[in-house]
């Protein structure tokens, strides 16, 4: 429902700034060259996407999932001191953050789902845990190894170093990451717990 | 440097797989066809979506608000042309991706916004769809101080990627 939202506004945006600049022409215009974008973009991101979901299927069948959650734990253990409890918990909670880490974001978000679940100690809760909220904020904030459609974006316009941001996008994710949780842990102490 | 790391990581991947006695070549197929299928998903949205922002674009209304948040970006150093994707980014991947791609193709791959744009949609996720997922599945209500904390963390990353595109480029 958002997105129709926003659909409808940027069409009533879009009228009310042609009606102002006199733009009404290029305005449509841009109509039918934007849809043609659409697809050319997509068309020529089609190579690097299926070849990075290919690396990243590798990846878990060759086990690195499993090498970065044993890597990872002591750090989950004390972001998330409950998994020290529960080893299925870990387990789920790791996996969600390497799958995101490699790219796998169909793989992360059912293991984060289920790390969720695990945390609840009753089933009818429904007022998230500061455990909780920090997974999430994980997640939202994409610590992300290589981000492949948008090196896949960069290709497709021309770009002869799509991968040359990597070091930027680390620090970046890494610094709202690490600012996420810091604001989550001061949060945590001074909001209500309903 | 950089042009090594995505070779190199593609070799490892292989060796690794090759070490464990995995079929590493049918993986890739299986992957590769997967992400056809990703692809396909998130076409139609670009279409639709690219064509709200080139009418956006056409219109003079992007070139408006980078004017109208020109005072708050400059003085944190993001670019104010960037405006329109941190204001998407949190809210549809694929719109992000649109608006993204667009300032990509306008101000140019190379360019200064061209790569913010780029390093702001690698570090960030889209995070209302992120907590309506996972906490809509697990049946939480009450998700307290979650989005405040995750917004922050993207505006961290809105903030840091005009800041290492600065250092890096």
């Amino acid at each position: 429902m958002v997105m129709s939202w926003i659909w409808t506004g940027i069409l009533v945006i879009s009228m009310i700034f042609s009606l102002v600049n006199g733009s009404a022409s290029a305005v449509s215009g841009a109509i039918l060259s934007g849809a043609q974008a659409g697809i050319t973009l997509a068309l020529s991101m089609a190579g690097t996407i299926c070849l990075w979901s290919g690396v990243a299927e590798v990846m878990q069948g060759a086990g690195l999932t499993a090498v970065l959650s044993r890597i990872l734990s002591p750090l989950s253990e004390r972001i998330f001191p409950s998994t020290r409890k529960d080893p299925m918990l870990a387990q789920d909670l790791c996996a969600n953050i390497c799958a995101n880490f490699l790219g796998l974001g169909n793989a992360a978000t059912p293991l984060g789902i289920r790390a969720v679940q695990r945390m609840k100690s009753s089933q009818d809760m429904t007022v998230a845990t500061n455990e909780m909220c920090r997974l999430i904020v994980l997640n939202t904030a994409s610590i992300q190894l290589i981000p492949a459609n948008v090196a896949a974006v960069r290709a497709s316009l021309g770009c002869a170093t799509p991968f040359d941001i990597l070091p930027a996008v680390w620090i970046t994710s890494i610094c709202s990451a690490g600012l996420g949780l810091t604001a989550a842990y001061i949060l945590g102490k001074v909001w209500s717990h309903d | 440097m950089t042009d090594y790391i995505v070779p190199s990581l593609l070799l490892a991947v292989s060796v690794v797989s090759l070490h464990k006695k995995e079929n590493t070549y049918d993986r890739l197929l299986t992957g590769a066809s997967q992400g056809l299928k990703i692809l396909l998903s998130i076409v139609p949205a670009l279409i639709v979506l690219l064509t709200a922002v080139s009418m956006l674009r056409a219109s003079g209304a992007i070139e408006a608000m980078s004017k109208f948040f020109q005072p708050v970006f400059s003085f944190v150093g993001i670019p104010p042309e960037t405006a329109i994707l941190v204001l998407v980014r949190p809210l549809s991947g694929s719109a992000a991706l649109a608006v993204g791609a667009e300032l990509m193709a306008q101000h140019g791959i190379n360019s200064q916004i061209g790569r913010t744009a780029a390093v702001m949609l690698g570090s960030t996720e889209t995070t209302f769809y992120t907590i309506s997922v996972y906490f809509g599945a697990a049946g939480i209500k009450k998700t307290r101080y979650t989005i405040p904390a995750a917004l922050i963390a993207d505006f961290t990353g809105f903030f840091m990627a005009s800041w290492t595109v600065r250092w890096f480029f």
